[in-house]
């Protein structure tokens, strides 16, 4: 057990290295990525450029460069963005963290509870005309580009409806946050949590279904039957028990990515300035020390989402067991 | 097949994606015969004849300041039947244009990336040992990427770059590279259940008795492992196109997809985000087509699925 965990945590760490260094070599080798030209402006001189460039150490061999970028980034913690000056990286990804945080979490509660009761629902009506219009919602819910939702949801939060009673608490697009106003938090969260938790219910939802139905074919369903059990104990007791599993692996893997910076067209349209948005603008200004730091954070969570799921694994299912 | 052809509901569902393709099709018919415009040029001062009147495509504002322009709307006539964007193009003509390229990069990407993904999954999964182990790695490398974050950076730096494959230079313009980045992106994805599909078949007495007669592996690859993963391929297919549909215009929505002046759906959604609170029809239009499309493809995979091969899945991820 303890082996497996050590062998789990190694391949983490491998796989994050190998981002790190996969990541870097391709920035660096982008051209107008040069940082040297940017931090030395418009119209700079070659001698300018070079003393920029040996300044910020960029004329130094590549792997020096990476150890020096890494160092910065993790021990002395003082990383720099090379495009905005004087931004430093760490503080920067700390005061976005919160925001994609808040985002995802209370979606996530939703699309939890949402795509319970709509798996359990539907299998427990399977063949009915609810069972049939859940399944057309959640294939609705799957095919709908997030994006292309949130504008339409802002189309009617923002303007159309926005004067009626209905969505006239709806504050302006933007975050506020928890600690200093709660309430103005939950109020500029609901209509993107609801927005981001549609897709996922409906697709949830569907997954739940399918495998609940699959577990009704297995034999200890009919053991449990076969015991006298009410049809709501096998439902939720026997059925949902290993149904879960599958449930639990997709919820960690998509809950990491969306935690690490998934959700970025989410929070582009809802103007949220989290992690998702930040690398994105990190990508598009090709600012190397942020880009690094982005995305390592991303990769972190969705290593980390990936170990989890592995130990629910066991804890759902008694017979899987870590390194098997 | 024929237990597909039974399916009612797949049926509905490759009519109606057959329509779409054929409307696509013949966006220049549209745009010639119908429209009477040209949707890529654009139309800043151009007038437009409707029940004898002459209206300018883009109307001077009306309320606040009077200063901007707000494109005409849906005229229920040949020209500008959905109305026009903010360039005075017709959106409907673009709209067909757009779904031309949409199309075409979801069909291109998906087929890059089942092709890559098979020669992945069987190479890794066939030859096993260090071959197996370095892709094994590889791809947990690219797994460990958001796929948008993946695709994002990879248009960004391609966009950037000019890419170049040999003697053939793929210009930043070019309808290729969001083909190639959608095409690689989910390659981790489909790649390992083929991988584990390879592994048990490996087993399989007809591939022991093939590897004990002395059959060359590129024949074993070729005439007893191929067969029995492409059925797997196939059902993947449809849900590839649905995802690389959503994907492009996720991108392009980015502006890091489709560049402008070409359309596609993502381009005209993201050019009616400006619009969205005066002229919604310009972003809602494009998103309804990618949703009946996606619909049309998940309820024709899921058909396909069930008449082929009820184990296959294949997880949808998004943000």
């Amino acid at each position: 057990m303890l082996a497996a965990a050590i062998r789990r945590l190694a391949q983490a760490l491998f796989v994050m290295f190998g981002i790190s260094v996969l990541v870097f070599l391709i920035f660096v080798a982008t051209p107008g990525a040069d940082p040297a030209a940017r931090i030395a402006g418009r119209n700079a001189s070659p001698e300018t450029l070079a003393a920029v460039r040996h300044d910020f150490g960029l004329d130094r061999p590549l792997p020096v460069q990476y150890a020096v970028l890494m160092r910065r980034l993790f021990v002395t913690r003082d990383l720099m963005s090379f495009v905005n000056r004087g931004q430093q990286v760490i503080p920067t990804i700390a005061e976005a963290a919160p925001v994609t945080l808040s985002l995802v979490a209370g979606a996530g509660v939703l699309w939890v509870i949402g795509s319970l009761v709509v798996g359990l629902v539907a299998a427990a009506t399977r063949g009915s005309v609810l069972d049939r219009l859940l399944m057309i919602l959640g294939l609705i819910g799957i095919s709908m580009p997030v994006f292309w939702l949130a504008e339409v949801v802002n189309l009617f939060t923002q303007s159309r409806w926005h004067d009626t009673w209905l969505f006239s608490w709806v504050p302006p697009l933007g975050y506020q946050p928890l600690t200093t106003n709660p309430l103005g938090w939950f109020k500029a969260l609901v209509i993107p949590w609801i927005t981001l938790s549609i897709l996922f219910i409906g697709l949830y939802g569907r997954v739940l279904r399918a495998s609940l139905i699959e577990a009704y074919e297995e034999d200890y369903i009919r053991t449990a039957r076969a015991k006298g059990l009410s049809e709501r104990r096998v439902l939720l007791r026997h059925a949902l028990r290993t149904s879960l599993i599958t449930f639990v692996s997709l919820f960690g893997l998509d809950f990491g990515a969306l935690v690490g910076g998934g959700a970025v067209l989410t929070e582009v349209v809802f103007g949220l300035h989290g992690v998702g948005k930040l690398t994105y603008d990190a990508l598009l200004n090709l600012d190397l020390p942020l880009i690094m730091a982005t995305v390592l954070y991303a990769s972190f969570f969705v290593v980390a989402a990936s170990a989890v799921v592995d130990i629910g694994y066991a804890w759902l299912d008694p017979r899987v067991r870590l390194g098997r | 097949m024929r237990r597909l052809g039974r399916d009612r509901a797949a049926m509905a569902a490759l009519v109606l994606l057959c329509l779409i393709v054929l409307a696509c099709l013949l966006a220049p018919v549209y745009a010639a015969r119908i429209a009477h415009s040209d949707p890529f040029q654009s139309n800043v001062g151009g007038e437009v004849v409707i029940g004898g009147d002459s209206v300018p495509v883009l109307q001077p504002e009306t309320g606040g300041l009077g200063l901007g322009v707000t494109p005409i709307g849906p005229t229920w006539h040949g020209a500008f039947l959905l109305g026009a964007d903010m360039q005075g193009r017709d959106l409907a003509a673009r709209l067909l244009y757009g779904g031309r390229n949409s199309l075409m990069i979801a069909a291109g990407a998906s087929a890059i990336c089942l092709v890559l993904s098979a020669i992945v999954g069987i190479v890794a999964g066939y030859f096993g040992g260090i071959v197996d182990a370095i892709l094994a790695r590889l791809l947990d490398v690219l797994w460990a990427f958001p796929v948008y974050l993946l695709a994002i950076s990879l248009s960004i730096v391609l966009i950037n770059s000019r890419l170049r494959i040999g003697p053939v230079t793929i210009a930043s313009d070019s309808l290729l590279l969001p083909m190639l980045i959608l095409g690689i992106v989910n390659v981790p994805y489909v790649a390992r259940p083929v991988r584990g599909q390879v592994l048990s078949l490996k087993e399989s007495d007809f591939v022991l008795a093939a590897i004990a007669l002395g059959v060359p592996n590129r024949r074993i690859l070729a005439r007893d492992l191929l067969p029995n993963v492409a059925s797997t391929l196939i059902v993947f297919a449809p849900l590839m196109l649905a995802l690389n549909v959503m994907a492009e215009a996720a991108l392009s929505f980015l502006s890091i997809g489709v560049q402008p002046p070409v359309a596609s759906w993502g381009t005209i959604i993201q050019d009616g985000q400006n619009l969205i609170y005066t002229r919604p029809l310009v972003a809602i239009v494009p998103g309804l087509a990618i949703v009946l499309t996606v619909i049309a493809l998940n309820v024709l995979g899921d058909g396909l699925r069930d008449a082929l091969d009820p184990r296959a899945k294949i997880r949808v991820r998004a943000g």
